[in-house]
């Protein structure tokens, strides 16, 4: 890995007044971003809120129709494209990969694109794959062939590592082994920019979060700090059979927060022990009946519900 | 932890590279095998045995039932005494039949009210033959040689036959180097044109943009990958047609593999321009038909183009197919080398080099 040149910058990436217009959509709206190299960079937004479209534009694979984009110090076009992208790992949301070529012969075709870069097995043993090295790429797991695409994102020692939606459709176990290797990766001092539409996932590997909602950033900053905005700790959800006012809720003990997500009301709380007891006795004052109560620990979720009303699976 | 590429230059090793992995996904799809090898061998197999002379190369004649059996069966004795006839009795109807089916060429019938031979002159014969067929004018010629002289006809002028058959002027001899050229069209059309567009909706040529790859090197690679089947292909074609036909290259062995080469390289260029752009399986489907339909009709695969009218035949000898089918039976027939058939090799080269060029530039890689 060679350390970050000691440029003006010490951003990896840095982009100002980023635009990108489809015919039926404006899919990135005037976005500005500076990523610090050694940091893990996260993208956090539901789908369609312009994040793929953002770091296609960042690998150079899509033109943005207004902006600036610099990346390790370079700009896209201006004739060393194939130098940057010596330095850079990408994994694309949806590639498949040839499926009939085995996972080894997928790696070495990756390697051989790459001046410099690690060892095909070394990268194999990274990924988890050794014993797989023989098999079809069609004969895969859907984890399998998730961390096959880091293999090769990651075969090339990039400085930069993009990850669209590294771990979406995997079940639990496969996506903490995917975590696992890009954690690797930022043990090594790479930086990362990746997307996401699980929070989990943006806690645990992000460093700092820009949450996206229509082309345009609307929150930026540690995860820690983003739930701290909420200015409570838990959550408290529920439904109602009947009406009830903002102001009501507002005015319970301990309430910092309160959003309305149709059906339910969702509660920011310091407390959910210290604030349930007045919730209840609020209703049962008012007739109303109480459904689908829950209650958990703030997530950078309940920081999109609060900024946008909506949840990040919704449309 | 660092490694470097190992052995030669990078260029050479992604080059390489991505031509084995060519290689490697298509021996391991075995439909393309099959269309690639199999296919064509079984279409000469059986086209071959469809046009062989059939009779060894004796000509069918139908003798009627009718009229009186003894004048019949003397006709018959006539009929039959000539080495060159293969002569079957039916009735009008079947015989009919025959005619339409050309199973028989001419049909031989007597009249029924003629007279007993032995009783004065022979009795009249009528031929009946398909005028419009030059296989049925020349039946009725031989048959009606072969009646008049048994019945003593004498010859004005005394001649002889030099039977010299010229070397390669069998149908499948022909139709061989045909087949090739079409294969190579084929192959090279499909062959590239799925590949690219599966790899083009599987986001598999966006990925690889996304990687320092040199552009070219991939399409060249492409290219490159269809050599080393071409070898192949021109030898299972070539190879069935000699071992079952007994169809020979008249000219040079390397001669024939250049050329192939060429007409390989040629629809390369020209499968990757048809798919430089088509963003589904259907839509290059589409194309690489129309493509390819006017080449199948007018190419002289199967019959010699010099059917079609005088002023169509410039444009006719520019398709690609047509030029690789001249150069192929060039070579195979004619025996003819480089010199003689510069005229298919530029036509091949510079659809093979615009396609590549064009391709190059106008290609979709997401």
């Amino acid at each position: 890995m060679t350390p970050p040149a000691a440029t003006a910058s010490t951003f990896a990436v840095s982009c100002r007044g980023l635009v990108k217009r489809y015919p039926d959509v404006l899919a990135v709206d005037g976005l500005d971003l500076d990523v610090r190299a050694g940091e893990c960079f996260g993208l956090l937004g539901p789908n369609g809120a312009g994040k793929t479209t953002t770091v296609e534009m960042l690998e150079g694979l899509t033109v943005p129709d207004a902006g600036t984009i610099e990346l390790l110090g370079r700009r896209w076009g201006k004739g060393d494209d194939r130098a940057l992208r010596q330095q850079l790992g990408v994994q694309l949301q949806e590639t498949k990969l040839s499926e009939k070529l085995t996972v080894r012969e997928t790696v070495r075709l990756f390697r051989s694109f790459f001046e410099t870069g690690r060892e095909v097995d070394q990268v194999l043993d990274l990924a988890g794959l050794q014993e797989k090295r023989a098999a079809r790429v069609g004969k895969l797991s859907g984890g399998q062939k998730q961390r096959l695409a880091l293999a090769c994102a990651l075969v090339g020692d990039p400085r930069l590592l993009f990850l669209d939606e590294p771990s979406t459709g995997l079940d639990p176990q496969a996506r903490l082994r995917v975590w696992e290797i890009v954690e690797e990766f930022k043990a090594r001092g790479g930086t990362v920019i990746l997307t996401t539409h699980y929070m989990e996932e943006a806690a645990r590997l992000c460093d700092r979060v820009a949450i996206i909602d229509h082309g345009r950033i609307i929150a930026l900053d540690t995860p820690a700090a983003l739930i701290a905005s909420l200015g409570a700790s838990q959550i408290v959800s529920f439904i109602v059979d009947g009406e009830l006012a903002e102001r009501e809720l507002a005015a319970l003990p301990g309430v910092r927060v309160v959003t309305r997500q149709a059906p339910s009301w969702v509660l920011s709380v310091d407390q959910a022990g210290a604030t349930l007891p007045t919730l209840i006795a609020l209703l049962e004052g008012r007739g109303l009946r109480m459904d689908a109560l829950s209650t958990h620990q703030a997530t950078l979720e309940d920081v999109f519900v609060h900024l946008t009303g909506r949840g990040l699976r919704e449309q | 932890m660092n490694s470097r590429q190992p052995g030669g230059g990078r260029r050479a090793g992604a080059l390489a590279e991505l031509t084995r992995a060519r290689i490697l996904e298509f021996v391991r799809e075995p439909e393309a095998v099959f269309w690639v090898f199999v296919f064509p061998v079984l279409m000469a197999v059986a086209l071959g045995i469809a046009f062989r002379s059939q009779n060894g190369g004796r000509t069918a004649v139908a003798l009627l039932e009718s009229g009186p059996p003894a004048a019949r069966a003397e006709l018959e004795a006539r009929l039959r005494a000539s080495p060159q006839l293969d002569v079957k009795i039916l009735d009008e109807e079947a015989a009919a039949l025959a005619l339409r089916k050309t199973r028989v060429e001419v049909i031989v019938a007597l009249d029924a009210d003629a007279a007993v031979p032995g009783d004065g002159a022979p009795p009249p014969l009528a031929y009946r033959f398909d005028g419009a067929r030059a296989e049925g004018r020349a039946a009725r010629l031989l048959v009606d040689d072969v009646v008049q002289r048994a019945c003593g006809r004498a010859d004005a002028v005394a001649a002889r036959d030099e039977d010299a058959p010229r070397h390669g002027a069998r149908y499948i001899d022909f139709l061989i180097p045909g087949l090739i050229g079409l294969n190579l069209m084929g192959s090279g059309l499909w062959g590239i044109g799925f590949s690219v567009v599966i790899a083009r909706t599987n986001k598999l040529l966006k990925r690889l943009a996304a990687t320092p790859m040199r552009r070219g090197d991939y399409l060249l690679s492409i290219a490159l990958s269809r050599l080393l089947f071409l070898g192949l292909e021109v030898a299972a074609i070539a190879g069935a047609g000699r071992v079952l036909f007994g169809v020979e290259v008249a000219g040079s062995l390397a001669l024939l593999g250049l050329v192939s080469l060429l007409g390989a390289l040629s629809f390369g260029g020209i499968g990757l321009l048809v798919a430089a752009r088509p963003r589904t399986v259907e839509a290059v489907s589409g194309w690489m038909n129309l493509v390819q339909l006017p080449m199948w009709l007018l190419s002289g695969t199967f019959f010699s183009y010099e059917r079609f009218p005088e002023f169509a035949l410039p444009f006719i000898r520019a398709l690609p197919l047509t030029a690789l089918n001249d150069a192929l039976r060039g070579v195979m027939n004619d025996g003819l080398g480089l010199g003689a058939l510069w005229a298919p090799v530029l036509i091949l080269l510079a659809w093979g080099l615009v396609g590549f060029g064009v391709a190059v530039r106008i290609f979709r890689w997401q």
